[in-house]
């Protein structure tokens, strides 16, 4: 009887280059103080927002993606159509079918595969894991994978609990062979017994009736149980954390930066202290300025940190994903 | 042995203190979290996790939307003590 041959990819791979886009409007908390009665204060105490980026209505997921992953395939120079696979982590390109990535491909002029996903917040970790992998196995040379959101659309401005927290934005990443290990396990999970504490407030086909018989249902839109959330990842997401260091044989101290999704800065601040993160250490925080984008939000920090100077080339990052599931992934990297 | 309220009360005023900076003086039965000692949702996550920690006890996030004043929690710390 034949045998199947298989293919070996490369040993090790490594982010080559990452590329980030925010849109052009700044939704201020003066502005989202318009909507809910809240203020400022409140806000930034709560979540350590400023203010957050809203794509105008020529900003779509699409060119919000196309726009991040030229800067990456810049910065990591190859072009569009060496790429063998395109991974889009979103929740937020409403067509449930067909996939977001394949009209991305089209535009960077790859025929690889290309396929979204749904993970959420840890949508990130899920698919950089998933080109690593990829990679090795030898079912693709070079991976890009985009983190892009539109949760503007998604959000309920009358909400008090979630109308401050939510933006938009993309980011991409090159994922390619390496000479040396530059991506390091994965420590990634569902805990699909807390399905209900992210939802959205009714599924796409079955919008209810309006109460009062005039006014259409706004929505479906994002729904959160605060604190259920809170808890679940300030404290199991720490262990996370931990596990991830581990598993890549490294401790905190080996650290050159740590990039948790950037949810609210009480749930960073939580795990930096259970991490024991040295204080030199800089840790990403730039949901000061441009919101919760879910899937974005870790590209997004890992391009700033690496533009301002915050973290350096090939120093070795924790990344952290959590969200809607509830899911999780965190990995070590060594920064492109 | 079973700690009785006062000592639950004590125990709990060190630990709002120690999480949300208020002063243990304060931490009186009648008052409210959120109202009167300016805790916070998330806050209050804070001090629930370090209270069954230091408890023993499962308090789990339905339990805590019913525990508006110091009272409520320490008489469910009590009912649920080891």
């Amino acid at each position: 009887m034949a045998v199947i041959k298989e293919k070996q990819g490369a040993a090790h791979t490594r982010i080559m280059g990452v590329g980030g886009y925010v849109p052009s409007r700044v939704v201020t908390n003066d502005e989202v103080i318009t909507w809910i009665d809240s203020s400022d204060e409140w806000i930034r105490t709560r979540s350590g927002i400023a203010e957050r980026r809203w794509g105008t209505p020529e900003e779509t997921v699409l060119e919000m993606s196309v726009q991040s992953a030229g800067k990456a395939l810049a910065a990591a120079g190859i072009s569009g159509d060496q790429l063998g696979a395109i991974i889009v982590s979103t929740v937020s390109h409403f067509h449930q079918t067909p996939a977001l990535a394949c009209l991305v491909a089209d535009r960077l002029g790859t025929n690889g595969a290309a396929y979204d996903i749904s993970a959420g917040c840890a949508g990130f970790c899920y698919g950089v894991a998933q080109a690593s992998d990829m990679v090795k196995a030898g079912s693709a040379e070079y991976v890009l994978v985009i983190g892009v959101e539109r949760l503007s659309d998604l959000t309920d401005i009358h909400d008090r609990g979630t109308a401050f927290l939510f933006g938009d934005g993309a980011g991409a990443v090159v994922i390619g062979p390496s000479d040396t290990p530059g991506i390091g396990p994965v420590v990634w999970g569902a805990e699909g017994d807390k399905y209900d504490t992210i939802t959205q407030t009714f599924p796409w086909n079955d919008k209810p009736e309006a109460e009062d018989g005039s006014d259409e249902v706004r929505g479906p839109f994002l729904r959160m149980e605060g604190q259920a959330v809170f808890r679940w990842a300030s404290y199991q997401m720490a262990e996370v954390s931990l596990k991830a260091l581990a598993e890549a044989g490294i401790t905190a101290s080996d650290l050159d930066a740590f990039i948790p999704h950037q949810a609210n800065n009480r749930i960073t601040d939580r795990l930096v202290k259970v991490l024991g993160l040295p204080e030199e250490v800089p840790v990403a925080r730039t949901i000061a300025e441009y919101g919760n984008n879910s899937a974005a939000t870790i590209p997004l920090a890992m391009e700033r940190m690496l533009a301002d100077g915050t973290a350096p080339s090939g120093g070795l990052a924790l990344l952290i994903g959590f969200g809607a599931g509830l899911v999780y992934a965190a990995q070590v990297v060594a920064l492109p | 042995m079973a700690l009785t309220q006062e000592e639950i009360l004590a125990d709990l005023a060190e630990i709002v203190e120690e999480v949300a900076g208020v002063d243990k003086e304060e931490v009186q039965l009648d008052k409210s979290f959120t109202g009167d000692l300016d805790v916070d949702s998330l806050t209050m996550v804070e001090v629930v996790v370090a209270a069954e920690e230091k408890f023993g006890v499962k308090i789990p996030d339905d339990a805590v939307k019913d525990l508006s004043t110091v009272g409520d929690a320490v008489g469910y710390i009590q009912k649920n003590q080891a």
